[in-house]
């Protein structure tokens, strides 16, 4: 490219430039284009508003066929057929049901066998698909680029205008690849590569960033992995992630209820099989990681990027030059009732919660079940739960017997939802509890009012509510 | 959308980077259907000593006298200053819902999650992204009883009241829409005729996403 007059030829480009160029209506100056939604998905959080909207203007959804709609985040795990105990939440769940009806929106409702997190079942449906772009009234939207799409979340605002319109006016992003060069040791899983990406990078990493994940060790994992990864980008301050497609995406896509099938399957498959960046591309930025240096991580503080290895011990503030950030961490290790220098390893729980949308799939329970099998909860620990990411997720689980090592163990088995994740519904910590969670976000208050979360893989909170503190799995 | 032009405010110094949506208005309170009333509840858990919910009237609650926001002096504050990462974590417009019905009108600091900073916008609220020592200098100023900032939207200033001025950068189209307070769709829905040929483009590549 160093020669001018070769400018008119394709330049190399990068996934996301592709994604970008296949979706935009117009061009509106400055970076920004009107771009074209392939799928909305929708949850009762952040649509009532942007419903009221639409009927305030006297406004229709623009093609109905691109929505689908759940409820998730307020829904109970346990017994629903007296329905929502709760009158708040009801009416919101309520709302949603009613909002689908009126405007002719599909909606997996709560009695439904497909209800699960959004996040969930939108690739369990085939409803996100490579090549697409993707939103949701949601920032964990970005998992949804471990297909190979274009997929962030937005506010209520935005819910409106893709309603309205199918486009969103954006701003293209910055592009960035962070590469995990190598194998991961045994025992090593897609949640220990994110938080040991995000520990690096910083949850500021990413802002203003469309993160690419790519390497060895990313193309060597399963679907489902690649999920845990690009969910987890928002944490690294990235509105989306994305993974290259190739025969894994491909395989998992095939047969599903929304996917192409017949000749529109080879058309697009075709075109699926060009969703990666051509080699030569240019990113902004680069983070390369060598994965055999990855071990299991244990998050010590109120952020994302507060994590350490299990072997490894809470930092010491008096360390930290940087002001602002010691004070962070100060206050971090207060709320979190720690002393610098604890061993990982000594760190006791009350609670463990194995569930929402980075680590509810079939093989994140497959692998806390695994850690699970025989053995019974620590007796400190008051409270071991998990919840399945969807309907269907819960009757494989059950048709594998997974159910059982858990329910054998002590650990109850609930419904599908977002849970402990956030505690809308009846789920959550107590003041000053601990808690070994498969989640994302261990910010104040996440989990409960006072509540303490640790973010770790299905395998380490397994293995945690086993032993009754952190322990590393790999020993 | 309220539109924005200039506002002079007394400003209210926040100093914690990282400030996420979850502390800016947790969520027992998204549990609303409204877009209105999240005001008594922006930095819920570190504004009360004790838990609250929606159908708990917050003047019954104890607010802690320590968190900033109760401190008489700032009675009224419109103008928010903050560290880095203002607004990280969830997609919750609700957030920037709760800042506005407070009475906030702006909000500044070195660098934003990028989910709430579009939202602003859609609200009529602006984010405005002032370099690290600019920060440093009107966290150190705003120390004075009184501060008052202004912002100026068409000439992209904050002035100081000792007159210092400090320049920002913003897109031109959502600073039109901003000042004009245009309501986004409306203006998306004029180029009805480009979306409906790029679907019909689309069908014909990619027809299995209109299957
Ligand atoms: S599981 Fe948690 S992070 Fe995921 S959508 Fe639900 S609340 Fe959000």
């Amino acid at each position: 490219m160093t020669n001018p007059s070769a400018a008119s030829e394709t330049p190399s480009k990068t996934l996301y430039d592709k994604l970008w160029q296949a979706h935009v209506v117009a061009e509106m100056g400055d970076g920004a284009a009107l771009l074209y939604i392939d799928r909305h998905l929708v949850h009762e959080v952040t649509s009532p508003q942007a419903f009221d909207g639409l009927r305030l203007n006297g406004r229709k959804p623009w093609r109905l066929a691109a929505n689908l709609a759940v409820a998730d985040h307020n829904v109970p795990t346990t017994d629903r057929s007296q329905g929502i105990a709760d009158p708040i939440s009801r009416t919101q769940v309520d709302a949603l049901d009613s909002n689908c009806d009126e405007f002719g929106i599909t909606e997996f409702r709560m009695s439904d066998l497909r209800q699960g997190i959004v996040h969930v079942i939108g690739p369990e449906q085939g409803a996100t698909l490579p090549g697409m772009t993707v939103v949701c009234g949601d920032s964990h939207t970005s998992t949804h680029g471990a297909f190979g799409a274009l997929a962030f979340g937005i506010g209520t605002s935005e819910v409106e205008h893709a309603l309205a319109t199918q486009t969103l006016v954006q701003k293209k992003s910055r592009s960035m690849r962070v590469t995990v060069h190598g194998k991961v040791a045994p025992g090593i899983t897609a949640k220990d590569i994110v938080l040991a990406i995000i520990g690096r990078i910083g949850t500021a990493g990413g802002n203003g960033s469309t993160i690419e994940f790519a390497g060895e060790a990313i193309a060597a994992l399963s679907m489902e992995g690649r999920m845990t990864v690009c969910n987890m980008a928002i944490e690294a301050g990235a509105r989306a992630g994305i993974i290259a497609v190739d025969q894994t995406t491909i395989d998992y896509v095939k047969g599903r209820p929304f996917a192409p099938k017949g000749e529109n399957w080879d058309k697009a498959v075709a075109w699926w099989n060009t969703l990666h960046s051509d080699a030569g591309a240019k990113f902004d930025s680069e983070v390369l990681i060598e994965a055999a240096d990855i071990k299991p991580q244990v998050t010590w503080g109120t952020s994302p990027e507060m994590v350490v290895p299990v072997d490894g011990r809470v930092p010491d503030p008096a360390k930290e030059a940087d002001a602002t950030r010691r004070q962070g961490m100060e206050r971090a290790l207060h709320y979190m009732g720690l002393a610098a220098n604890t061993p990982i390893n000594e760190i006791r729980i009350d609670k463990v919660f194995i569930g929402s949308c980075t680590n509810s799939r079939i093989e994140d329970l497959r692998a806390a079940a695994k850690v699970v099998g025989g053995k019974r909860i620590a007796s400190n620990v008051k409270l071991a739960m998990v919840v399945p990411g969807s309907g269907l997720v819960k009757q494989q689980a059950e048709k594998e017997g997974l159910d059982r090592v858990f329910l054998d163990a002590g650990f109850e088995w609930r419904e599908p939802g977002c849970s402990m994740c956030l505690g809308m519904n009846a789920d959550r910590l107590s003041p000053g509890e601990r808690c070994a969670s498969t989640s994302n976000r261990n910010f104040e208050g996440r989990q409960g009012q006072g509540g303490r979360t640790h973010l770790v893989s299905p395998a380490m909170a397994a293995a945690a509510a086993i032993a009754g503190h952190f322990v590393d799995i790999r020993g | 959308m309220q539109a924005f032009t200039q506002v002079t405010g007394l400003t209210l110094p926040l100093d914690r980077a990282n400030v996420d949506t979850d502390a800016i208005i947790p969520k027992q309170y998204l549990k609303s259907i409204k877009r209105s009333g999240f005001g008594p509840f922006l930095f819920d858990d570190w504004r009360y000593l004790d838990a609250g919910d929606l159908d708990i009237d917050p003047a019954t609650r104890r607010p802690n006298p320590e968190f900033v926001l109760n401190q008489p002096r700032y009675k009224g504050a419109s103008v928010l200053l903050a560290r880095e990462n203002f607004g990280c974590g969830s997609s919750r417009e609700h957030a920037v819902w709760a800042l506005s019905d407070y009475g906030f009108r702006t909000v500044i600091a070195p660098s934003f999650a990028d989910i709430f900073f579009n939202n602003s916008f859609k609200t009529g609220f602006l984010p405005i992204v002032l370099k690290d020592e600019e920060i440093d200098a009107l966290f150190v100023e705003a120390q004075a009883e009184g501060y008052r900032l202004t912002v100026d939207l068409p000439e992209q200033t904050v002035r100081t009241p000792g007159g210092k001025s400090f320049r920002f950068d913003i897109d031109p189209f959502r600073k039109d829409c901003l000042v004009r307070g245009l309501d986004e769709i409306g203006l998306t829905l004029q180029r009805s005729e480009a979306i409906r040929a790029y679907e019909a483009r689309r069908k014909q590549e990619a027809p299995w996403l209109f299957a």
